[in-house]
């Protein structure tokens, strides 16, 4: 069974004649402990799909018309706020783009670990009932004497957090604030808050954009190595198609609110088949390319509520042909594990 | 920062009220109604008071030459409970005889020691600002951040209610407020009673200002992330999103204590505020009502002083805050 399973996701922003159609049938699942990559551009609906997969999305102005979240094969959408709140970091749990605006400025960053610890595991550091019970029955254990081992067991457990991905000196630096660390450090101490609940899924909305190159490559290689340690999948959204061949088993890439591929990463990247991810591969500088000019996508993204019809990509496409413009065309599985948004694809 | 050093030494005073002041707040010297200030002299090493002498058919008084006592200090003297728990007769300083009274501030009509009124009525005047401030702050900020955070109709009511509250005059409110307590109360119980009218009044501007703040702040990425982690919306409120406004708050708040220690001194001067025998400020101005006794006895004005000093303590600390916490200058 997949851990999760996106099926045919629609959600508008508004209601009735203004409403504006974000997600336009999405479908994507994640299996147990594999990494797929969301991949598009600005506004085509990556984050939002992301963020409903624990329902953050506020409703209103959102509204979810259609489709189904299967998170552990239970449907997110029909949750109440008490089971939402537990799935919220007890199985899934997010990482933002902007490390220095995620975490909260005032409170010093062993405190916001601890928050998480104490909603999602709050047996830590409680005495076991089996080995204080005693033959006395009035016998209770006293909060005095449990408050600090508790204390104790928090620390020990945001200190071995900080020390899983990376921070050195961990025991001096849950004293900080967030201020006081650069932003790789600040991205290392918020996938330490993710991964302090225990997630099966780890969601990464573009990781890695506000940080520079080598810090990027640091926090990828981390985001891989807990990966492999934990056991646990990652859903990676990126308009980075580098990052995607290093970390990606399977790729979606979004258009305009649409997926129009998904497909293996490996072969996503060697051969793309619909025009927009081969027009956003070219689009890549290359080392080994020479001097040349690199390829942009003429045109811009269609604005939401102003999509032209038919295939949204006709517009700015090379190889459109007059019928794109009359009918939306569907995400069809063209070989094995391969699926395309678009007839007219040329597989070389 | 002198205002931040005035205050602690005011609030230690009054916290000491019963140590310092000389008598208690409601002894009566009937052989010395409105005394003059007593002015200490340096005889030798030592501090000295003289005895006062009153003509015959006035309250006028006079030095008796030559005929002195040197002012103790930690003398015993009417007995007090420190902290209003610990029994107690040292008092800072007094002559130990009552026939040479150390009246610095000069009595009232009542033969009562100004001082010592006055440092008593420290106590109330205060903490009703210190108190009132707590009060009406925590429940604006909460009010405020509920409605800023949710925002639409529950934020619409909220702040119709907050516009409804802040276009009463205040002073017909808290009048009209005073008047739905039954009269008679004990001193506590109108303490108690001026602090939540203050308070009642004083919640909605607060709450307006954390509503503009919640705004911003919710929009934050923080608090997404803290909703991703599975926090309740109440928690997110309190615990990530008030403690952000924080800086704000702690200027305003001080900067505010004023209004309330005016807002007591108001209640009491038009006689709905704290009752004789207790003393506050501003039932001690109740005397300065009298212009005759303002042209013959102006000591009685002493509180307005003390009121003077504190309000202006309490801007000049809340305008150094200021610029402590603002990081753009």
């Amino acid at each position: 069974m997949n851990l999760l399973e996106i099926k045919n996701l629609k959600m508008d922003f508004g209601a009735g004649a203004d409403a504006l159609r974000a997600v336009d049938g999405v479908s994507l699942n994640i299996g147990v402990g594999e990494t797929v990559c969301l991949v598009g551009e600005s506004g085509c609906g990556k984050t939002v799909t992301a963020l409903s997969i624990a329902r953050l999305v506020p409703t209103p102005p959102a509204n979810y018309v259609g489709g189904e979240i299967l998170l552990n094969g239970r449907d997110v959408l029909k949750m109440s706020n008490g089971e939402l709140r537990s799935i919220r970091g007890g199985v899934v749990s997010y990482v933002f783009q902007e490390p220095g605006a995620s975490l909260n400025p005032v409170f010093r960053i062993g405190n916001q670990i601890k928050e998480s610890l104490k909603l999602h595991r709050p047996d830590l550091g409680a005495p076991s009932t089996s080995s204080v019970r005693s033959d006395n029955q009035n016998h209770r254990v006293e909060p005095a004497r449990g408050a600090p081992s508790r204390r104790k067991a928090l620390d020990a457990e945001v200190i071995r957090l900080l020390k899983l991905v990376g921070i050195p000196a961990p025991e001096s630096r849950i004293k900080n604030y967030p201020f006081e660390m650069s932003g790789g450090m600040q991205q290392r101490v918020m996938i330490a808050m993710a991964l302090a609940s225990e997630p099966k899924l780890l969601v990464a909305d573009e990781p890695t954009t506000a940080l520079d190159v080598t810090i990027q490559a640091q926090i990828l290689e981390l985001l891989h190595e807990l990966k492999q340690r934990l056991g646990m999948a990652i859903l990676l959204i990126t308009h980075n198609l580098g990052i995607v061949g290093d970390m990606a088993d399977r790729v979606a890439v979004m258009y305009a609110g649409q997926i129009v591929e998904r497909a293996p990463a490996k072969e996503l990247l060697r051969r793309p088949l619909h025009p927009y991810t081969k027009a956003l591969i070219n689009a890549v500088p290359k080392l080994a390319g020479g001097a040349n000019r690199l390829s942009a996508i003429p045109g811009n993204v269609p604005r939401i509520g102003n999509f032209p019809p038919g295939c949204r990509f006709a517009p700015r496409c090379p190889i459109a042909k007059p019928e794109c413009s009359e009918k939306i065309p569907e995400l069809v599985g063209v070989e094995p594990r391969r699926f395309v948004r678009c007839p007219f694809y040329e597989s070389k | 920062m002198a205002g931040g050093v005035i205050l602690i030494v005011l609030y230690l005073v009054a916290i000491f009220a019963g140590f310092v002041a000389p008598y208690s707040y409601d002894r009566q010297d009937r052989d010395r109604f409105f005394h003059p200030p007593t002015s200490p002299r340096l005889s030798g090493f030592r501090l000295v008071v003289p005895r006062y002498e009153q003509l015959p058919g006035a309250f006028v008084y006079r030095a008796v030459a030559d005929d002195t006592k040197p002012i103790h200090f930690f003398v015993h003297g009417g007995e007090y409970k420190l902290f209003g728990l610990i029994p107690a007769t040292v008092h800072l300083f007094g002559t130990g005889d009552k026939n040479y009274p150390v009246y610095l501030l000069g009595t009232d009509q009542f033969g009562r020691d100004v001082l010592s009124r006055l440092l008593y009525g420290s106590q109330i005047s205060l903490s009703i600002g210190v108190v009132g401030i707590l009060l009406s702050f925590t429940f604006g900020m909460i009010i405020g951040g509920i409605s800023g955070y949710f925002s639409g109709w529950t934020d619409t009511v909220i702040m119709r209610l907050c516009e409804l509250i802040m276009s009463i005059p205040a002073l017909y409110l808290i009048i009209s407020l005073r008047a739905t307590f039954p009269p008679g109360m004990s001193s506590p119980q109108v303490y108690a009673m001026i602090i939540i009218i203050l308070s009642f009044i004083g919640w909605a501007s607060m709450a307006r200002v954390i509503r503009g703040m919640t705004l911003s702040l919710r929009e934050q990425q923080f608090v997404l992330a803290a909703r991703a982690m599975g926090q309740t919306h109440l928690k997110v409120i309190v615990r990530h999103i008030l403690p952000n406004t924080f800086s704000y708050v702690i200027v305003a708040a001080t900067l505010s204590v004023p209004y309330y220690i005016l807002g007591e001194v108001v209640l009491s001067f038009l006689g709905v505020g704290i009752q004789e025998p207790s003393a506050s400020w501003g039932n001690m101005l109740t005397a300065a009502q009298n212009t005759e006794y303002l042209r013959n006895y102006p000591w009685l004005l002493s509180p307005g002083a003390a009121i003077f000093i504190t309000v202006l303590a309490f801007n000049f600390l809340g305008d150094g805050l200021r610029d402590a916490a603002d990081t753009k200058s």
